[in-house]
Order: structure tokens, then sequence, then C-alpha cells
């Protein structure tokens, strides 16, 4: 087991990627194609999917690429966007404890997928916890990377006009907001996101409106607090 | 945007990931609990920020003039109904996407 640890490693945690790694490579191709449609280079969407890693900022990024320069409110956007990521990591606190090295990688690595996968999955018998873990994530990263190169390499090869392929980033929010739909019994907390963005829109026009309405979100999100909580907070 | 603002840009949105990936080793890796507010948030904030995204998407889209939004909300219906359908990702998202290529190219082009 010792010698051939990081083999059986990676021989148990790549059936668990195989979802994974079909659905990367269909949002990563897209992204690349998406990218390339919007007149970058393949080199955009290769290093922005290896220094990001985040598939759905990834698409906004390119959306923030193509606005006028405001990098304040593209660091405040990740945050809102990414803040689930905070959750991940504290659930994960005692799982990458003491995994040494290869620790600053696992939370690097720490999407969305790598989370439901390495949250959930029992190691099998006989391997090591660490190298699955890290097997897991380095594979669904070299998906994701590879995906997105490859749509940003070969989207001018496309037979087909695509147009309106941009709306993958809208269908994508659509499926994760009904995915979270289940988390919150009431729906109170989405709708009061759509009545925030909306009224944010309304006022602020779609240049400005984002960065209102992020912390009219938070700012609502806390002072409902005890009503979201039923008191039990 | 010239360049370096285009690294500026992509820069702040690596920095923003990786602070959402590695604040809660470095705040609570001895152990301390989160605080209720931080773990409320973790809650109620996703759907939130979900919501706000979609109108993010749609900011440009114009509901009082043209086509009035229609190739927009006929194809979210589309991926509403396929994902509750299907409850696949992917098939929700490439039927959804394909329909409005289709509307926007040829429907309401």
């Amino acid at each position: 087991m010792a010698q051939n640890g990081w083999g059986a490693a990676l021989r148990a945690a790549f059936p668990y990627t195989v979802p994974i790694f079909a659905g990367f490579w269909f949002l990563g191709l897209t992204y690349g194609i998406y990218m390339h449609s919007a007149g970058f280079s393949f080199v955009y969407p290769m290093l922005m999917s290896m220094a990001i890693f985040a598939g759905s900022m990834e698409f906004i990024a390119t959306s923030l690429l193509l606005a006028p320069f405001d990098p304040l409110a593209a660091l405040l956007l990740t945050l809102m966007v990414n803040g689930r990521h905070v959750f991940y990591g504290i659930s994960m606190l005692e799982r990458y404890k003491g995994l040494g090295w290869k620790k600053p990688f696992l939370i690097f690595w720490l999407c969305d997928e790598t989370f439901s996968i390495n949250y959930t999955a029992n190691t099998p018998a006989g391997i090591d916890r660490g190298r699955f873990y890290f097997c897991v994530s380095i594979l669904n990263y070299l998906y994701w990377v590879s995906g997105a190169t490859l749509g940003g390499l070969f989207g001018g090869l496309l037979a087909f006009d695509t147009k309106g392929l941009s709306f993958a980033m809208t269908a994508m929010f659509v499926v994760i907001f009904l995915e979270q739909w289940k988390n919150d019994p009431e729906h109170r907390s989405m709708f009061l996101g759509f009545a925030v963005a909306v009224l944010a829109l309304l006022a602020f026009g779609p240049q400005g409106f984002m960065i209102p309405a992020m912390v009219g979100i938070l700012a609502g999100l806390l002072a409902l607090r005890s009503r979201f909580t039923g008191g039990a907070a | 945007m010239t360049m370096l603002e285009q690294i500026v840009t992509v820069g702040a949105c690596v920095l923003g990931t990786m602070a959402t990936r590695f604040l809660p080793f470095l705040l609570f890796g001895r152990g301390e609990k989160p605080p209720a507010v931080i773990r409320y948030l973790g809650d109620f904030l996703p759907g939130a920020v979900f919501a706000l995204l979609i109108v993010y998407c749609l900011k440009d889209v114009s509901f009082l003039t043209g086509y009035h939004g229609a190739p927009e909300l006929i194809a979210i219906a589309a991926t509403t109904a396929l994902h509750l359908a299907f409850r696949q990702m992917l098939i929700s998202i490439f039927g959804g996407t394909a329909l409005y290529m289709v509307l926007v190219q040829f429907v309401f082009p």
C-alpha cells in the first residue's frame, strides 16, 4: 500500500469524478467558446480557469472584462458570488486538518463539485484519506482547465453560429437557483434577492446596480435575521 | 480595457475567490466555532445571491421594447421545466441554451 498509495488513491477517486468530468467539459468548453466568441484568445480562458477556478465567476469575469474598468466592483462581486465557499471551508475544517503540503492545494481547489465529493464520499478502506481528497481535487481541476482551454482553442472552428451562447451563464444560474430553492423552505431569501436586485436595477441602471444590490441584500438579510430563523438565532 | 486593466480585473476575481476559500481555514483553523451570524448567512445568502445573478444576466434585456424579453423568458421557463423534470444540470443548461440560440437566431432575430 505504501508503494502504490498514490495509484490506489487515484483509482479510488476517479469513479467519483466521472460525472464531474462530463459536466466540467461541457461547461468548460462552453466557457472557452464563449470567451472566443467575445474576442479573447484561448490564453484567457486557460489562465482564468487555472487562476480563478470557479466556473460561474469565470463567466462573470468575461462580462467584467467587456464592461468599463471597475476592480473594486469586481472584487465585491466575487466575494458575494463565491461567499458560499466560506461554508464549504468551514465544513471541511476537520477533514482537511493535518494534511501537510496537500492542504493549500485542497483549499485552492475547493469548488462546489469537489466539495460535494470530498464532503460526502467515504474514503475506501486502505486508501490514504489525504491522497484521495487530493486526487479528486486535481482531477476536477484538470477537467475544468482542459475544457476551458480546448473551448478557447477550437471555438473558432465551430460550424454553427454561436449567437446566444452566453445564455449558458443565465441557464447555469437558473439551475443553481433552483437547487438553492430547497435550502430555504419558504424561499424568502430568494424573493428578497430578486426584489432588491430589481429595485437596484431600476434605480441605478445596468452599469451601477450591482454594488447597491449587494449591500441591500446583506443589509436586508441581517435586518430580517430573527424573522428568517424564527427567532431561534 | 488595457492589458493592465484586464490583469487587475482578473486579479480581483482571483483575490476574491481565494479569500472565500482560505479565510475559513485561517480564521477557524484552531477549532473555534464560526459565529452564528456567519452560519445564518451561509444558509440564506446563496439563494439571494443567485437571484441577483439571474437579474445580472438579464440586466441589458429590454422588457419594454422590441421582443419584451420573450426569448429570455421562454428559455428560462424551458430551463426550469427541464430541471424540474430531469434534475440533471447538464440537460437543463444545454436544453435551455440551445433553445435560446434557436430563438435569437431564427424566431426573434
